[in-house]
């Protein structure tokens, strides 16, 4: 525990200043990040789902959950289930054998239903493109608000994104 | 030495890694699996392509791990039925692999007792086949029907989990049949990721390839960009230089560091130590940072590329590194002494799924899952296999196959790459970062074998006309290691399943292809 408590002090918090809602990302019209936190009541839940990623996107999303970015402290949480979910933040590009998964999740989140597309594959099916097994980008199978273009995009840019629809839906 | 095989007459295969290749019909197929697995060889892949339009019908592919290195015995399947004999019993691994041919390119294993399709879900109907070349893209909306294996017995109930899981992991089946809390069985199902890499290969020309390839697995883009490299170069005769081949080893460790700190972050976090997650993340970040200032890509993408590296190393950079890694250590050092002391952690993982090392052999699992269950191979320490021959990596293993077991072989692993890394930047010798490919004649095939952070990559690569790409196979260690898990599972109870399912982290996208 002495150890424990050593590391802790030694370390102190590490989380950087939160970055500003961008402005470039949005593909609907929007308005300011920390206003529509507040009208999510300072708490936005996100549901993350995988839809044929090649797991480089993940990376990055768990690495905005760690000390260094540090999601929650903005009063975002990743939730289990689509039915508690403001938003979904979804990866890859839609595999066919996911299109039903997704449409599904899509329907289970109750408004506004925010959706992040995230990373190249999100944005245009990038590498793996449309194919027998892949049916491109995430705007193909359900509603995209914004798309965050990257391979894969670097967490500040998903955090970005995140706000810059959190932004959109409060206008 | 070429390795022995009873009767069948290995050719070598041009490039860095020892291989053979033969052409075999169906009876030395047999005999040549079977003797490899008497002398204790392994499968490391199979797969098929379609060959008809230079008249060698559908082939299948076996790909050997033997003591020499590997061989490659390719079969012809039969007329009528596109058969050929099933490795299934020889080689459990053989099992998937044999029923993902069958979906994508439609040959038979004779007398598999598995028959059930197995990267096939709805997209495409049960009497086409997305790899042969004729074949007709149409959306089919088949409902996909698949028979799980039902558990029978008072008391039992099944639990059926995912596609969508309820973390940020990606998506699959798991069917867990259980009594009270106890697991009787976990029945994996998966494909649900597969987005047709294979074919999309064949759009692409041979340098292309590369950027496809390091998309394969995300999380083991240095190790499928390195393999993809090298059935490259060895196909077109092209030798990089020694620096590139340095960096590339700096790159691949660096790889195994982060992946290895990220998953001891969550396999403390699982065990309810969220001062794990939030110190090792710390560190990954650190690590992904530097990458960063070192490349320009956090995760190392496409900076191995076929003839060289795509990134260089000043002395600054060079001592940046060193100063890290020496910080690194001593972080290392230090949390490892919490996890191993800390009573909460190791009650968690102590003989929490166990893989035992006779089940991990007869399974074929590979890389640090079969490090943690005795299994001490590792393909960088092949002989001959530059720049590790020089480097002579230390492979970590242990005997009890349990969750602390993988946790004490990352804990290794981490710090030997820190070692590797300390050695390749005081030697890194002088050279072209990127040589010129040589032409690829059609036809033309190459082997990559390298040892990722999670177990060996291979890739089989086949060059077609106009410097385009034939026929690709990646192979990712997970298609031997996710059997391995339903083993592991197997008397524990269910909410051990995500800590168990973390200690090997396999990849979903790898093997769903
Ligand atoms: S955008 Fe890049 S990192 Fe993300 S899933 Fe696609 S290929 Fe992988």
């Amino acid at each position: 525990m002495y150890k424990i408590l050593k590391q802790i002090a030694r370390v102190g918090i590490v989380s950087e200043p939160a970055p500003q809602a961008d402005e470039r990302l949005r593909l609907v019209e929007q308005q300011l990040a920390e206003a529509v936190l507040r009208h999510f009541r300072r708490s936005l839940a996100i549901r993350h789902v995988d839809a044929g990623s090649c797991n480089g996107c993940e990376l990055e999303i768990h690495a905005a959950n760690g000390p260094h970015y540090n999601l929650e402290r903005l009063g975002i949480r990743f939730v289990a289930s689509p039915r508690h979910a403001d938003l979904l933040l979804v990866t890859g590009p839609v595999s066919r054998h996911m299109e039903t998964a997704l449409k599904r999740t899509y329907e289970a989140t109750p408004e506004p239903k925010l959706v992040v597309a995230v990373g190249d594959c999100g944005c245009d099916g990038g590498v793996f493109g449309e194919s027998y097994a892949s049916c491109g980008r995430v705007a193909n199978v359900i509603p995209v608000d914004v798309a965050v273009p990257g391979c894969p995009p670097t967490p500040i840019a998903i955090m970005q994104g995140i706000l810059t629809a959190v932004s959109a839906a409060r206008s | 030495m070429a390795p022995a095989l009873p009767g069948i007459a290995l050719v070598p295969v041009a490039g860095a890694v020892p291989a053979w290749r033969a052409e075999v019909d169906a009876r030395q197929w047999r005999g040549g699996c079977e003797a490899a697995a008497r002398s204790g060889g392994r499968l490391a892949a199979l797969w098929a392509s379609d060959e008809r339009d230079r008249g060698c019908g559908l082939r299948v592919r076996a790909l050997l791990a033997l003591y020499e290195g590997l061989a490659c015995l390719e079969l012809r399947a039969a007329e009528p039925m596109q058969s050929y004999p099933d490795l299934s019993d020889l080689y459990a691994c053989a099992g998937r692999m044999q029923r993902a041919a069958r979906d994508l390119v439609g040959v038979v294993p004779e007398g598999a007792a598995d028959a059930r399709k197995w990267l096939r879900h709805g997209a495409w109907r049960q009497d086409a086949f997305p790899l042969r070349k004729d074949f007709q893209a149409e959306i089919a909306e088949e409902p996909d029907r698949y028979a799980f294996v039902r558990v029978e017995g008072e008391g039992v109930h099944e639990i059926p989990v995912g596609p969508v899981h309820a973390g940020t992991i990606e998506p699959g089946h798991f069917r867990f049949s259980i009594v009270g809390e106890k697991v009787l069985r976990l029945e994996e199902r998966l494909g649900y990721k597969h987005k047709g890499i294979e074919k999309r290969f064949e759009q692409m020309t041979l340098a292309d390839g590369a950027r496809l390839a390091g998309r394969v697995s995300g999380d083991s883009t240095v190790a499928y960009a390195w393999a993809y490299a090298m059935a490259l170069e060895g196909l077109t005769g092209t030798r990089p230089s020694a620096r590139a081949l340095y960096l590339r080893a700096l790159l691949l460790e660096r790889e195994r560091i982060a992946n290895h700190l990220g998953d001891l972050g969550y396999l403390g976090n699982d065990c309810s130590l969220a001062f794990g997650f939030a110190q090792f993340w710390r560190l990954k970040e650190m690590l992904l940072r530097a990458n960063a200032r070192l490349c320009g890509h956090r995760y190392l993408m496409d900076q191995v590329v076929p003839g060289g590296v795509a990134c260089d190393l000043d002395r600054a950079a060079a001592k940046a590194l060193t100063e890290e890694a020496l910080q690194l250590k001593e972080e290392l050092r230090n949390l490892r002494s919490i996890y191993y002391n800390h009573a909460g952690l190791q009650d968690r993982c102590i003989t929490t799924g166990r893989l035992l090392p006779a089940v991990a052999a007869r399974l074929g699992v590979v890389g640090l899952a079969a490090r943690a269950s005795g299994h001490a191979f590792d393909a960088r320490a092949h002989p001959g296999f530059a720049p590790y021959d020089e480097l002579r990596p230390n492979i970590a293993s242990h005997r009890n196959g349990d969750v602390a077991a993988r946790i004490v072989v990352r804990f290794e692993e981490a710090l030997e790459s820190l070692r590797l890394q300390r050695a390749i930047l005081e030697r890194l010798p002088a050279g072209e970062l990127r040589v010129p490919l040589g032409a690829a004649s059609e036809g033309a095939f190459g082997l990559g074998w390298v040892e990722g952070w999670r177990g060996e990559v291979l890739v089989a690569l086949e060059a077609g006309a106009g410097g385009r790409v034939r026929r690709c196979h990646a192979h990712d260690p997970s298609w031997q290691n996710w059997p391995a898990l339903e083993h592991a599972i197997m008397d524990n109870i269910v909410p051990d399943f995500p800590l168990i399912n973390k200690s090997f982290n396999l990849s979903y996208s790898g093997q769903d292809l």
